[in-house]
């Protein structure tokens, strides 16, 4: 009886140290994110200000400031929005909707989920090969925007997939049963009720797209930019102008990096404060993205 | 499908009954039309779906096509086999060695964090965590995913580098560890969520059966949890591998970028990735040998995440365990 008792310790006590150990590793993770924060604070807090935020990169690290990386981040994001959104979720109404089984379904299957696991240098390679001199776009806002887009795709396709699949089979008979065509029932049906799937996806890539620095140094991104694009507004008619599509750019992520590779300190504390912006709007996007899935799983009662 | 319109005739006739034929266009031309625009919309759609396609067709073109030119200047038996990797020298040599070494040692550290903690988080939060931590726990970690890799080759080379400095006297300020310390960091995720997934699919009976058994929680968790969930925990495995090969601004920033033929992390060392973006942020004319090298340096890094891609999908399609 003894005997069996002390098992019991025995093994109540590896259970209770594998709790530990589960609870510390977690902890480097949750713990490395603080540091992470953390240091960004105490180095680029400080340096964070209006003039920061308005000012063009300068030889001189305390007059330097962001202002055409954001700008230039800004317009990348609205082409790769355009792009990979419309894509995307076409895309992925056709593969969960309309797509037969077929050869030609099973290879666009397979595609998107090696697509997914391409390195992003190598797409900025293909944008460097084929954008830039096949197709002569020039290291344009254009190029940069396209290339992120070509990188997010795979996500926003799964993420619509995703969200489409949740929708029970009944919306869909039913709808059919009261004369639906194909195109009614995703339009008026399953397109609004996967919305709030969608939206998330497409908030989390595009706040992935944000962050992508190396596709855009291979296509040739400059990081000293003094300049903004021309504005996509102007006073006299058409009053849309899309010459900012052929612009050079500067993003925020290659101003941060071509700050921290200088040896002077007083541009790491540059690169700190570009961070912070960095990691502030991509985790704000990301709070947004859980927000919406956190309602949208709350609100629908099928 | 072709049953629908079918479907529609007892339908659009009762609304006929009702309401009386619709006056100005017959009811068959209306439908001709809409059968139309149905066509139509469809097509668009698979274009879209095809698009991923042209993409896949665009990458593997272009490096093919780039890298041709290439190597007709460099045998395929120096580019694999030389040790000297100076494509940017008065007399450059072409040994891509250097940088795949350096690519395989980064990766190796990072899954040394990224695999054992990624794994244990996985097992803690499937089985031990209350439900209530899990779900504030597993998006926290997966936070740590969304950071920029910029952001982090900037821990890295601040914090990491400095702190690794204290415990390993001589370190340098570059050096392939910390780059890829902090790259197992932002890979745990990737591990933790997927094989939390996995795992959880494991359904309740064969957990049952373990604890009728006698077994505790751990036991369970190890002997009869962890091999039933294999196939996920797998693929998460080498999606970690394909990610560490393919990461870039981490080891660019802090691992510095001379090509250096070493295993030994505490040196500092250039990989594939970092050698594109520096030959990028120098201003190369287009057709040069060193602007056609950065696409061979991309067609081996396309193909050894392409194995690990590959791998990861027969895995997954072969071990996929029926319960």
């Amino acid at each position: 009886m003894s005997d069996f008792k002390r098992i019991i310790v025995k093994r109540k006590r590896q259970d209770f140290i594998f709790n530990i150990i589960g609870i510390v590793c977690t902890l480097v993770g949750i713990l490395t994110l603080g540091a992470l924060l953390a240091d960004l604070l105490i180095d680029g807090l400080a340096r964070i200000n209006w003039v920061f935020l308005t000012s063009f990169p300068s030889r001189f690290a305390e007059r330097a400031g962001i202002l055409s990386s954001w700008v230039g981040t800004l317009l990348i994001m609205l082409v790769t929005a355009f792009t990979a959104v419309p894509l995307g979720v076409s895309a992925g109404i056709y593969l969960e909707e309309y797509a037969r089984k077929n050869w030609v379904t099973n290879l666009i299957e397979i595609n998107i989920a090696n697509l997914a696991g391409v390195p992003s240098i190598i797409y900025g390679l293909m944008a460097l090969g084929l954008l830039v001199y096949q197709f002569r776009l020039g290291q344009s806002v254009l190029t940069g925007g396209l290339t992120l887009a070509f990188l997010i795709l795979p996500i926003v396709i799964v993420a619509t997939r995703e969200a489409l699949r949740t929708i029970p089979q009944g919306i869909r008979e039913a709808a059919y049963a009261l004369g639906s065509t194909k195109w009614q029932v995703v339009r008026h049906h399953l397109l609004p009720y996967s919305l709030g799937g969608t939206m998330t996806g497409i908030i989390i890539a595009l706040s992935r797209a944000i962050g992508e620095t190396a596709p855009l140094i291979t296509i040739g991104a400059l990081t000293f930019i003094a300049f903004l694009p021309p504005p996509p507004i102007k006073t006299q008619p058409p009053f849309l102008s899309f010459e900012w599509l052929w612009s050079p750019f500067a993003v925020l992520p290659i101003q941060m990096f071509n700050w921290v590779s200088r040896p002077d300190q007083d541009f790491v504390v540059n690169a700190a404060a570009a961070g912070l912006v960095l990691i502030v709007v991509t985790l704000l996007l990301n709070a947004i993205a859980i927000l919406i899935r956190y309602r949208v799983r709350k609100r629908i009662k099928w | 499908m072709d049953e629908i319109p079918a479907l529609q005739h007892p339908v659009a006739a009762a609304a006929d009954l009702e309401t009386g034929p619709a006056p100005a266009p017959t009811p068959s031309a209306t439908k001709r039309l809409s059968h139309i625009k149905e066509r139509f919309i469809e097509a668009l759609l698979f274009l879209a779906a095809f698009s991923s396609v042209v993409i896949t067709v665009g990458i593997v073109g272009t490096l093919l096509y780039e890298s041709s030119s290439f190597f007709t200047h460099v045998s395929l038996k120096e580019f694999l086999t030389g040790t000297l990797w100076t494509p940017l020298f008065a007399s450059p040599r072409f040994g891509i060695l250097p940088l795949v070494t350096g690519t395989l040692v980064t990766t190796g550290v990072a899954l040394a964090v990224a695999l054992p903690i990624g794994t244990v988080v996985a097992i803690y939060l499937s089985e031990f965590a209350p439900s209530a931590v899990r779900e504030i726990i597993k998006p926290a970690l997966e936070l740590l995913s969304a950071v920029p890799t910029v952001v982090y080759g900037y821990f890295a080379l601040q914090f990491m580098s400095p702190l690794l400095q204290k415990l390993i006297p001589g370190l340098p300020t570059f050096n392939m560890l910390s780059a890829g310390v902090v790259m197992g960091i932002m890979i745990i995720p990737y591990v933790s969520s997927l094989s939390e997934d996995a795992m959880r699919a494991v359904p309740m009976s064969l957990r049952e059966g373990a604890y009728a058994m006698g077994a505790n929680r751990i036991i369970t968790a190890l002997k009869v949890v962890y091999p039933a969930a294999l196939s996920g925990i797998v693929a998460s495995y080498i999606l970690a591998i394909s990610r560490a090969i393919g990461e870039t601004m981490i080891v660019a920033i802090a691992a510095g970028m001379q090509p250096n033929l070493t295993l030994d992390p505490r040196e500092p060392a250039a990989t594939i990735t970092a050698f594109i973006v520096q030959v990028s942020l120098g201003d190369l004319p287009h057709g040069s040998i060193g602007y056609q090298s950065i696409f061979a340096a991309g067609v081996t890094l396309f193909i050894m995440t392409l194995i690990f891609n590959i791998l990861g999908y027969i895995l997954r399609k072969r071990f996929r365990e029926v319960y």
